[in-house]
């Protein structure tokens, strides 16, 4: 008898308390997530960054996040749902959200949305990314000394600009110091699959890779490289430092916490305006993971100097002379990439032997 | 030891109420669930069963939004409920749905940017085909070589995922999309464009479909020799022919049925809710069809209550995520509870436990 009037007041405070938590003021941040945040890469510094909002501004916010979304009708329900229980903010996280997100904020013009690495904007939809090529050009540098067999696997996503535009800056990076460098790209057409990225790992190492760079999310390719002896490779957009000192030697970290912070503290002031944002080493979007003892002190010493001339801006990831692959001209002698050309790039640089599939 | 006994006749009330105990039952272990994972356990079912329907902020929206996402899993559930009737075993639905989906797409794709009233029907009978012609290869292989369709329909499934990657990476690619693999959005054309038919409301073609194969299927079942026909197959194959039942029609039927559905659904889903063919368009609605079909006793109403109860914890699932901070996987535990009470509580009602003793075994 005691234990149905627990749980009948259990219930009774778990209907009023519902109520209450819609009567409440604070500032409702939504995010849509592709994967989990236990992906420990792309995911999961999406969610450090909500939690970074959450320490910065306390009890003024409360952040709410749907993880696993599908790049589907299902990602325009669940932005709809948080629109309607009083989300203001809402940030979607992967590209292919995109058309979605510009159909639920033509329904929501109070609701302000924020949409990762895309190209649509409304009055109350801006976008943000980060200058992932900068980071990719210092371990295209740190790749192409470590190198033995002269040999790069990269683990390819989607063929889309923002993988391309790595792809293209890892290998200048690379050729610069080691002309014999040579990219081996295999399209995985996911970003989160870690079956699919282990086996790509292995097929790249079989070809002869021993130094791999990953555009996919997991650290399924690390545990891999584990496996055999002399492979390493990077951590992609989170530190992945659990596979240090080896194979793991150093990382692409995306740090998002300042900017969300920053969007949501426009939110609080009431100055949050549609914007277009890119941001590289220079603002902390983009970080090198610390590069460890497998790394020789003075490839360390070099790599930190690229990083810190790419920050102050004193060396551009595409700086001329730079061929297409076909052997057109692109950027002449000391000529830098304007960002409209690197946001639409299509073509890889001369010297990659392979193709761009389509 | 504990044995299990046939019930001779099981319980016509009983097997009714299966699905109600399943309910709460899942509900009961589910709250328990939560309540380990630190959340208000009576919260936590308010917000998947009550607030979708319910709620004041959210339900105006979420209660049509059920018919959207429930319809695909009816259609393909009541296509695959006639074959499982009659020990036909179409496990590759989600197949069919692909290439239904592929099939009418791509016919839109191709004749884009065409605007005539002919290319919506056109389109459907393109995506029923698509699937209805997936289907028909396991039939063949099963009539002409007794090939188990189970496997054959399976693998196919796969085969169809690797098709649809094939033309969105390739013919079927968008030209206006910066790369990505996925086809040109449908809401950009007119003629092809599965719309919602009145605003808010999330009607398109394909739920009113589904309401129309509900009713047929009823009628199917209960009032058609064809309905007849397959529930003497399913009961006994021998007393099936006695009856002049071709086995051979009966698989070509029942796979056939169950493909073009599960084709229609692809179409109506990838022209409307989806919006475009990508490599993420296969989420495994034929599969959770699967479970959809059991759960509604293979019985049109019965999947209709169903489907609608899957994307009622689909949709409810996803509020409880961003109000109550429940992984995602604990909420497909909580769906994977449903199915796992459901059977289990069927092997009760057709089955009675026994303790074996030593002198029943004497005697």
């Amino acid at each position: 008898m005691n234990l149905i009037k627990t749980l009948l007041a259990g219930a009774a405070v778990a209907t009023g308390l519902a109520g209450a938590a819609f009567a409440e003021d604070k500032l409702k941040v939504g995010f849509i997530y592709i994967g989990p945040p236990g992906d420990m890469g792309w995911t999961y510094e999406h969610d450090q960054g909500r939690k970074a909002i959450e320490e910065a501004l306390g009890d003024k916010v409360e952040t709410t996040y749907v993880e696993n979304v599908p790049e589907s009708a299902d990602s325009e329900r669940v932005m709809t749902q948080m629109a309607l229980s009083g989300h203001k903010l809402i940030f979607a996280t992967s590209f292919n959200y995109m058309d979605h997100v510009m159909n639920v904020a033509k329904k929501f013009p109070d609701v302000k949305f924020e949409h990762a690495t895309g190209f649509k904007r409304a009055d109350n939809v801006s976008t943000y990314s980060a200058r992932f090529y900068e980071g990719r050009a210092v371990i295209g540098h740190i790749a192409g000394h470590m190198t033995k067999t002269n040999t790069i696997g990269y683990i390819a996503s989607y063929p889309i600009p923002e993988v391309i535009r790595g792809i293209n800056s890892a290998y200048l990076a690379a050729k610069a110091v080691n002309p014999e460098v040579k990219f081996k790209v295999v399209w995985a057409y996911t970003w989160f699959d870690p079956g699919k990225e282990a086996d790509a790992a292995n097929a790249l190492i079989e070809q002869g890779a021993d130094v791999i760079m990953q555009h996919t999310d997991s650290t399924a390719p690390m545990s891999e490289m584990k496996k055999h002896e002399g492979i390493i490779g990077f951590g992609q957009a989170s530190d992945m430092g659990q596979f240090a000192p080896k194979p793991r030697v150093s990382s692409i970290i995306d740090n998002w916490a300042p900017y969300y912070v920053a969007r949501t503290q426009a939110m609080l002031d009431g100055t949050w305006e549609s914007t277009d944002t890119w941001h590289g080493i220079k603002e902390g979007m983009v970080e090198i993971g610390e590069m460890t003892d497998a790394i020789p002190a003075e490839v360390r010493a070099s790599a930190q100097e690229l990083a810190d001339k790419l920050a102050s801006g004193e060396v551009h990831a595409f700086t001329g002379p730079i061929n297409k692959q076909d052997g057109s001209a692109w950027l002449a002698e000391g000529e830098t990439a304007d960002d409209g050309t690197l946001a639409g790039m299509d073509f890889y640089v001369e010297g990659i032997e392979a193709e761009i599939p389509n | 030891m504990l044995r299990l006994e046939a019930r001779p006749e099981p319980s016509r009330a009983m097997v009714m109420l299966t699905p109600i105990i399943a309910v709460v039952a899942t509900m009961i272990a589910g709250g328990i669930l939560f309540a380990f994972l630190g959340n208000n356990p009576f919260t936590a079912i308010r917000i998947i069963f009550w607030d979708p329907l319910f709620n004041d902020m959210v339900a105006s929206y979420t209660r049509p939004q059920l018919l959207v996402k429930a319809a695909p899993l009816i259609l393909m559930a009541i296509g695959l409920s006639f074959g499982f009737r009659a020990n036909v075993w179409n496990i590759g639905a989600e197949g069919q749905f692909i290439m239904g989906a592929v099939i009418g797409g791509g016919t839109a794709l191709a004749l884009y940017p065409l605007e005539s009233p002919l290319v919506f029907p056109l389109i459907i009978i393109m995506g029923g085909l698509g699937g209805f012609l997936w289907a028909m290869i396991p039939a063949i292989l099963k009539i002409r070589f007794n090939a188990n369709e189970i496997l054959v329909s399976l693998m196919l499934v796969y085969v169809a995922a690797q098709f649809l990657a094939a033309m969105v990476t390739g013919p079927m690619k968008s030209p206006v999309g910066m790369g990505f693999p996925v086809s040109r959005n449908f809401n950009e054309y007119q003629s092809a464009f599965n719309a919602e038919l009145l605003s808010n409301t999330g009607l398109h073609f394909g739920v009113l479909v589904m309401m129309a194969v509900v009713v047929l299927g009823y009628i199917f079942l209960t009032r058609h020799i064809f309905g007849f026909q397959i529930r003497v197959s399913g009961q006994s194959a021998r007393a099936s022919k006695f009856a002049g039942v071709n086995p051979h029609t009966t698989v070509a039927l029942c796979l056939g049925i169950s493909g073009a559905l599960a084709g229609l659904a692809g179409l109506f889903e990838v022209t409307g809710p989806a919006g475009k063919l990508s490599t993420n368009f296969p989420l495994g609605y034929g599969f959770t069809a699967i479970i959809v079909a059991f759960l509604g006793r293979l019985h049109p109403v019965g999947i209709l209550l169903a489907g609608l109860l899957m994307a009622l914890t689909y949709i409810g699932g996803e509020l409880a995520q961003f109000q109550m901070s429940i992984p995602a996987a604990a909420i497909q535990v909580f769906q994977g509870m449903l199915l796992f009470f459901l059977l289990g509580v069927d092997i009760l009602v057709n089955f009675r436990l026994r303790w074996d003793t030593k002198s029943k075994e004497a005697h």
